[in-house]
């Protein structure tokens, strides 16, 4: 488990660097990528995969909101390094792989996996703005 | 139109201009579409055009400043994935906003932008594509002992794609190669001992070439209606896909 969290966290941060994140980001997106993947590994053992994703997504969102506040920096940064353990890139490449070898069945049950994997990353970002705006948009009345 | 002071002395041209710019780059740094069209519109509407509407797919920009005006046409080529870029458009595009800056300001700093490099050389990009691949064989439930190999793997199919894209310019063939090199490669350590399960190092080494976040960014893009750009980032994504399997699936099916 720790292996996990320590590995999530090196390729959250450096899959930063190749997107090119400022330096003094990568710290965060690697956070954020471990904690992601953590409440995913933990969901992960009782729900469905899709659920678990999605779960981990908002998260992910949320503590990417925080950040962007503390650190004054966009959003985007934070959330697309704390996703990037989670998206189906890996399995993308596994579906054309088995088209390829002619398993077509394998290749079509993973290619909707996929298509609902990142159908649910993308409803978690959008769900995990949301929620922020509303937290916002709270504050300043209760203000 | 009431004249702000910026616009006295900066023209429509120039204005338009801006606008371009920062959509440009904003979109070759892979920014989601909405957010270019957004911080388009912005530009033009504290620049003194409150009318402005602009669309954006991932290969072209179109912006109009007003409905009876002549609409500009951008054409882009290539789009990477670059953070800093984004935020620092993000930044000066609110500065502006906040009249924190002047137009020829904004235009000064974004040219900086536009043609600042990759902050991180390129050892730096290889190494690290080198530990990306080296973790996620961990993540994937792959040894310690597949994660070795994996290491190098990685790293030398991010080298690969970075080399073969500038000698063919065809992105397919670059991605199709790096990816028949981390086959070969694959199967080479284990054979001779360095790793275990080979399906555990492949799936390890591919991750920093494969299109997951692109897959997820045309999924969110059909979600909040651009469904021209959701469609041709989800073709573009498959396509690389299909590149990196073809190319691993090739070296399984001749060994």
């Amino acid at each position: 488990m720790i292996l996990q969290l320590i590995t999530s966290f090196i390729a959250a941060a450096t899959f930063c660097i190749l997107f090119n994140a400022p330096r003094r980001a990568l710290l965060q997106c690697g956070t954020s990528g471990m904690v992601g993947w953590l409440v995913y590994l933990l969901l992960d053992k009782q729900w469905d995969t899709v659920i678990a994703t999605f779960f981990a997504t908002v998260v992910v969102g949320v503590v990417s909101q925080i950040f962007a506040r503390s650190f004054k920096m966009p959003v985007i940064i934070f959330s697309v390094g704390g996703v990037i353990t989670m998206v189906p890139g890996g399995m993308a490449y596994d579906a054309m792989r088995k088209f390829v070898e002619k398993d077509y069945i394998d290749a079509v049950q993973i290619a909707t996996q996929v298509l609902m994997l990142s159908g649910a990353i993308a409803t978690g970002l959008v769900l995990s703005e949301v929620l922020g705006q509303m937290f916002r948009r709270k504050r300043k009345q209760g203000l | 139109m009431e004249s702000t002071g910026i616009i006295s002395n900066s023209s429509t041209h120039e204005i338009i201009d801006l606008c371009l710019l920062a959509g440009k780059i904003m979109l070759q740094s892979g920014a989601e579409t909405y957010r270019v069209e957004d911080t388009m519109i912005r530009i033009a509407d504290a620049l003194g055009f409150p009318n402005a509407h602009s669309y954006v797919t991932p290969t072209v920009i179109v912006f109009a400043t007003s409905r009876t005006e002549p609409a500009k046409l951008f054409r882009i080529a290539e789009r990477t994935t670059d953070l800093q870029k984004v935020s620092e458009v993000n930044d000066i595009s609110r500065r502006l906003c906040e009249r924190q800056i002047t137009a020829e300001e904004a235009r000064a700093r974004l040219g900086e932008v536009d043609n600042a490099a990759h902050a991180y050389p390129i050892w730096m990009q290889i190494v690290a594509a080198a530990l990306t691949g080296a973790s996620f064989t961990v993540m994937f439930k792959g040894s310690l002992w597949d994660a070795l190999p994996a290491l190098f793997v990685s790293g030398l199919g991010y080298a690969a794609v970075i080399y073969l894209h500038r000698l063919v310019q065809v992105k397919f063939f670059a991605e199709f190669g790096a990816a028949f090199l981390i086959g070969l490669s694959t199967f080479f350590s284990v054979k001779y001992g360095v790793g275990r399960e080979m399906d555990k190092i492949i799936i390890g080494s591919v991750m920093p070439l494969v299109p997951g976040l692109l897959i997820t960014n045309a999924v969110r893009d059909l979600m909040a209606g651009h469904l021209v750009s959701g469609l041709s980032k989800g073709a573009d994504a498959f396509l690389t896909a299909f590149a990196i399997g073809t190319g691993i699936g090739l070296v399984l099916s001749m060994l």
